[in-house]
């Protein structure tokens, strides 16, 4: 099962490489991993996408908790949250396809930020679903290289981590 | 307030926790905290051979104190050879705090002569670390690294002290107390899941205490032996739990797991109720997982969150301090008012089930015509020394026989590498132990093997007068693996076998300490108590049976009930 978890850090050196330290140290999986610092600039939020059953996720959970630097673990998947992730593709486009790929953008309301004689950049942003789908429809037209933000998350409502 | 440079902030933070002998190897990195602990000249430093033993030796003392140890090294080589001693203390949760010399911050990350990344490389294995490159967080910082090594579960703190920040000046403000918005240990366990925990023995037909370090870490020894016998339920301890309760009480089942007696092992097997208290559920005490304890419900008493749920599945989780927990539970079971009696009468039929198996399979060993078996040894020590003595050992069959044979009535009485299984931990920790207690009998159990990983602190000793002395049980084999390859690689002794051994006795004497040997049985007695006599440095050698076998022996990844016999 794949997990969410939103995590609060002190804005230290070394405190990012503790955490991925303990996830390759412990044999534990991770999708993908955001960070950024908080409003309070002496924190760093981290979105960590991980996966593994319950006990496995609880373990980490309770590691991470473990971590001198870090204040705050929330397994946002848990509950209502909502979730975003950014990707920008390079895609192929020649006469033949140029029309079809903006008319792609256009469904998905992708923005096309950078313009060449034969690509497209855009820029995609959505649930992981969502750039999914973009990724597959422009496959076959030629996608030349991708980047992606990795997911991030917070939780819906009033709740906050 | 006053300014000081970084160098005699370590000396101020030093004396302001309490910190009276300190343990070390100088060099470039880190000369100017040595200037300034010899100007100031209240500290104690005992200067050792190899940083290795400056590790193990503050770990020596703070398991026989619970204070915190501490240890200093330079830059680079000195650093790296404080890991296997970092390591070992973070496996068996020591508190401990560990300073490096770092070249200066301008040439970090220049591959400057002697730079290592020590931060980066003791991540793992530390609680935590610092690499401090601002002088003014540097009071913070000492009281911080104090204060996490020695709170909730314990552990090694490491600062690396670059060599500029050592001279820099700052005002000197050491926070009395800290609170740290990222790290507040729970002590304090929650009253309803002692309540849980109480349902359930009370419920139970055949429980069993199970204790681990986390008893003697806590200083829980005396709540834990109220709680045993308020309701007459066995004890079983792992290795770092011996001493939690005492060895020779009559509810003792000795230690369990891989080399347990065979009764704690069958106990735990057939129990109905495992009451885990500071223990993790080690491999090497659950064997083959899937078997273990099928039939039990567990409470589980941690500080330790991350212990709890790990291995094993836990019915109730009680996260807190394991002697508030125990309090918490004793007075629970009194404010029950059931007399002693009534558990006692209950927990019978279990009683009479445990006393069939110790008397089927006690822990034994056979004797042979003139030839010493080590348990024989052990048992003679235990004898001579009346339990009373601060035993470090080394890691292998010394180990395991000193486990099964010394019965430790007192916690921090047995010193030992647990977690990590360090070779050449046992004399060093030692030397800790014995400048904390100058007045008590420090021994120190090797094997021939394991006594060569850190011989070298002998000079460490001697000049420091400690009358440590060193039990050699010598088989001429890295016996505890030769057992494995006798056992389960048709004995194939592949580099076991030591065809060059120094003469032990000769050894001692070359560092100015005594030497005795002792090659038949008979002559054990008299070479123990001659050596335990003396008031320097002593090894007596034992030349022992070579191919004796630890027994009753769980062989690994079996089920703790397939034990192998004597
Ligand atoms: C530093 C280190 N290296 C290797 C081992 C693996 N090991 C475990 S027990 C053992 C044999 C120890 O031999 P010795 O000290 O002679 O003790 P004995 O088992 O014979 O009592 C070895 C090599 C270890 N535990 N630690």
């Amino acid at each position: 099962m794949k997990h969410t978890l939103s995590v609060l850090v002190e804005n230290e050196p070394g405190a990012l490489s503790r955490i991925t330290g303990l996830f390759s140290g412990r044999g534990f999986n991770i999708e993908s991993l955001c960070v950024a610092p908080t409003l309070d600039q002496t924190m760093s939020h981290l979105t960590l996408v991980t996966s593994g059953d319950e006990y496995i996720i609880e373990q980490i959970i309770k590691q991470l908790n473990r971590l001198v630097d870090v204040c705050k673990v929330v397994d946002v998947s848990e509950g209502e949250f909502v979730e975003r992730e950014m990707a920008l593709i390079k895609v192929k486009a020649e006469d033949e396809t140029r029309a079809e790929v903006l008319r792609m953008c256009d469904i998905f309301r992708c923005k096309v930020v950078d313009v060449s004689p034969r690509t497209y950049t855009i820029e995609v942003t959505g649930p992981e679903s969502k750039l999914k789908a973009v990724m597959e429809l422009l496959r076959p037209i030629g996608i030349k290289e991708i980047t992606r933000t990795g997911t991030i998350a917070i939780q819906r409502e009033k709740k906050t981590v | 307030m006053t300014k000081l440079p970084g160098k005699q902030m370590v000396v101020e933070a030093l004396k302001r926790e309490g910190v009276n002998v300190v343990f070390g190897f100088p060099g470039g990195a880190i000369i100017d905290v040595y200037d300034a602990l010899e100007k100031d000249g209240g500290i104690k430093h005992v200067l050792v051979r190899h940083e290795q033993g400056a590790a193990h030796a503050a770990d020596g003392f703070a398991r026989a104190t619970g204070k915190v140890g501490v240890c200093i090294a330079t830059s680079g080589p000195g650093a790296t050879n404080t890991v296997t001693g970092i390591a070992t203390a973070y496996m068996d949760s020591i508190p401990m705090v560990v300073f490096t010399g770092q070249v200066p911050t301008s040439l970090i990350g220049n591959d400057a002569f002697q730079e290592v990344d020590i931060v980066g490389i003791t991540r793992p294995c530390t609680k935590h670390n610092y690499l401090v490159k601002d002088v003014h967080k540097l009071p913070a910082i000492l009281k911080e690294a104090f204060y996490i090594a020695s709170s909730g579960r314990p552990g090694p703190v490491l600062i690396d002290l670059p060599k500029d920040i050592q001279n820099q000046v700052a005002e000197f403000d050491y926070p009395d107390k800290i609170k740290l918005r990222s790290y507040n240990p729970v002590v304090e366990p929650h009253t309803r899941q002692i309540e849980r925990a109480f349902k359930l023995i009370e419920r139970s037909k055949q429980p069993i205490i199970y204790a681990g370090g986390g008893v003697i870490i806590a200083n829980a020894h005396k709540e834990l032996r109220k709680l045993a016998e308020s309701i007459c339920a066995p004890v079983t301890m792992t290795l770092m739990g011996l001493g939690g309760f005492p060895g020779t009480h009559e509810q003792s089942l000795g230690m369990l797991g891989m080399h347990g007696t065979y009764c704690a092992n069958m106990a735990m097997a057939n129990t109905d109720l495992i009451i885990a208290v500071g223990a993790r559920f080690d491999d090497r005490v659950t064997g083959k997982i899937e078997a273990f304890a099928p039939n039990a419900s567990i409470i589980h008493i941690d500080i330790d969150p991350t212990s709890i749920q790990k291995n094993v599945k836990v019915d109730v989780p009680i996260v807190g301090d394991c002697r508030k927990a125990l309090k918490k539970l004793v007075r629970t079971i009194e404010e029950d008012g059931r007399p002693q009696e009534v558990w006692r009468e209950k927990f019978q039929p279990w009683w009479d089930q445990i006393r069939a198996w110790e008397a089927r399979h006690p822990l034994t060993y056979k004797t042979e015509p003139g030839v010493i078996k080590p348990q024989y040894v052990i048992e003679k020590l235990y004898e001579l020394t009346k339990g009373k003595a601060i035993i470090t050992t080394e890691v292998g069959q010394n180990q395991m026989w000193t486990a099964q044979f010394y019965k430790f009535d007192e916690p921090r009485t047995l010193l030992t590498s647990g977690g990590l299984g360090t070779m050449g931990y046992g004399f060093p920790a030692a030397i800790g132990a014995q400048m904390a207690f100058p007045n008590k009998l420090v021994v120190d159990v090797a094997g021939d093997g394991s006594i060569q990983m850190c011989i070298q602190e002998m000079a460490t000793a001697m000049e420091q007068k400690l009358p440590v002395k060193i039990i050699i049980l010598n088989n001429q084999f890295l016996g505890m693996v030769r057992q494995w390859q006798e056992l389960f690689y048709d004995r194939r002794y592949a580099a076991t076998e030591f065809s060059v051994t120094p003469d032990f006795v000769k050894l001692a004497e070359a560092y100015g300490a005594k030497g005795f040997r002792a090659t038949k049985p008979e002559e054990v007695e008299d070479t123990l108590k001659k050596g335990l006599a003396t008031d320097c440095l002593t090894i007596m050698e034992f030349a022992i049976a070579r191919e004796e076998g630890v027994f009753p022996m769980v062989p690994a990844g079996k089920a703790t009930t397939e034990m192998l016999l004597v």
